[in-house]
């Protein structure tokens, strides 16, 4: 299995991991008995996505499309966030093995989870 | 620097197999079945190093067959009994510890009218006599049961396995790839019919391997050609690897050695590193093998930030494989998918340095921290403590 240049540096040197403390919205994926599980938080204002963090467990490249998904989503409005799709996030990263894709499918349904998370407690309140 | 912890998988051949191989390469370069001085010199060789590999498991030298290596002597073993004794019965027992040439082997029987039975295991990674007695039917003709597990290590008590065979006039077969020269094998007092052997996994060369076929067992052939080997597998005989698989085998395998640094690295790495677990047992165990769990972090992660150190080893993850499975050795432990997603294997050879080891170590606890660190799993679990 060969990883990309870009996946293994965003898997050697993350810049997003983290929890946000009174996150506006948080998208949770997986569990850990398929081998992979990510955790997204964002941080929302004036309609743009100001901070985002994750913490995931999984392989390099679920690490990876995490940071991957991060960077993409960072100071987007949520509709530009809603449209990033796991080929964008798979592009990002200079492609990913066939049997890994699944991990920027991942990335990007946490990103939603996030998203749609966020706008139910604003419904809410 | 380079560190190579993956002895499990294959094996730095040693200085000596590689001399050895070199002068037949350079001057032994006859057919051993030609009729001339050349032929003669080859069949000289090659019938030397049948008599030293048949000596190490107290054989015949006419018992041992020279195959391409593990995988083709397990499939002659199954293939090659199973249908050569249809008339006695169709059943045959193993594990589903095997390795895949031994499971993917009896996969392939099944159609052809073989019944196959997979023995389970306990949570110290060895099979239950009773059961196997259990399972016996008068159909049953081959009963298959690795010697020692290339995940784990764990070691089969095959001299009451080879009891139980004997009572019930039953073949009995043994894939030994990865016990060969750890772990004593003799054929005579472990009544075994069959047994595996590989050069490459005792720092021999790779492509080489032999089959212990006993007087008197019928196979039938895989290979069709010149009749060599006893007309069991035909083929111009690879003189320079099985000379070097025969040095290979009477090289000091330093097994005292291994294991004092195999317990040493277990000890530190389950001291110095929390929610640490070795998988399988400790005392049924080979000189050279380390199976450890690190919970809330996945094992190819782990292999790709030690890999970047320079560190070779392998994980029991599915994220790891072409198929994504994870596992199945360690799932029959009775481990759940997310610990057998963090499982590292270790496997020494007697190459391997205390300093290594502590190199090792030195990184791993740095890797299992940053990924913890990642990882959302660690603060739940740590906080329910």
């Amino acid at each position: 299995m060969e990883y990309t240049k870009k996946v293994m540096e965003l898997f050697k040197h993350p810049k997003h991991v983290g929890e946000i403390k009174n996150a506006d919205g948080i998208g949770i994926i997986g569990n850990p008995t398929c081998g992979d599980e990510m955790h997204v938080y964002i941080k929302v204002k004036e309609n743009k996505i100001k901070k985002i963090r994750y913490k995931t467990f999984g392989c390099v490249s679920a690490i990876a499309s995490s940071e991957a998904m991060c960077t993409l989503a960072k100071n987007k409005t949520l509709e530009q966030a809603e449209k990033i799709t796991d080929k964008d996030i798979a592009n990002y990263l200079g492609g990913l093995p066939k049997i890994k894709y699944h991990c920027s499918i991942l990335g990007h349904e946490a990103l939603k989870k996030a998203i749609e998370n966020y706008k139910s407690k604003r419904t809410k309140k | 620097m380079k560190i190579y912890l993956d002895n499990a998988a294959t094996t730095q051949p040693a200085k000596e197999v590689i001399k050895e191989i070199d002068r037949i390469q350079n001057k032994i370069y006859g057919n051993a079945s030609s009729l001339h001085s050349f032929g003669k010199e080859a069949k000289r060789e090659l019938e030397k190093a049948r008599t030293i590999i048949a000596k190490k498991i107290n054989a015949r030298p006419e018992e041992i067959i020279f195959t391409s290596g593990g995988s083709e002597s397990d499939n002659l073993a199954l293939q090659g009994y199973a249908l050569a004794n249809k008339n006695k019965g169709n059943h045959i027992i193993t594990t589903i510890i095997e390795h895949q040439a031994i499971l993917n082997t009896c996969k392939a029987l099944s159609p052809q009218g073989f019944k196959i039975d997979y023995l389970s295991i306990n949570n110290e990674g060895t099979i239950n006599l009773k059961e196997l007695e259990k399972k016996i039917t008068k159909h049953t003709i081959l009963i298959s049961v690795m010697h020692a597990n290339n995940e784990i290590g764990t070691v089969q008590n095959l001299k009451a396995i080879g009891k139980i065979c004997k009572k019930h006039k039953i073949a009995f077969h043994t894939d030994a790839v990865q016990s060969f020269t750890k772990v004593p094998i003799d054929v005579k007092k472990m009544n075994l019919d069959l047994a595996s052997l590989s050069a490459h996994k005792i720092h021999g060369p790779k492509g080489v391997g032999a089959l212990y076929v006993k007087k008197g067992i019928k196979l039938n052939k895989l290979i069709y050609g010149g009749l060599q080997e006893n007309n069991l597998r035909s083929g111009t005989e690879n003189i320079a690897g099985i000379t070097g698989f025969a040095k290979a085998s009477t090289l000091n395998p330093k097994m005292k050695e291994i294991t004092n640094l195999r317990n040493y690295m277990i000890q530190k790495i389950l001291k110095e590193i929390s929610n640490s677990h070795l998988n399988g047992s400790l005392k049924q165990r080979l000189c050279n093998n380390i199976n450890i769990r690190f919970d809330f972090v996945e094992g190819e992660s782990i292999l790709f930030l030690l890999n970047e150190n320079g560190i070779a080893v392998s994980t029991g993850s599915a994220c790891s494989t072409h198929t994504l499975k994870p596992s199945y050795v360690l799932l029959a432990l009775g481990l759940k998918h997310e610990q057998v997603h963090g499982s590292i294997r270790f496997t020494l050879s007697k190459y391997t340095t205390k300093k290594e080891i502590d190199y090792t170590i030195k990184h791993l606890k740095i890797i299992i921290k940053k990924l913890r660190r990642i990882s959302p799993l660690t603060k739940w679990n740590t906080q329910k403590k």
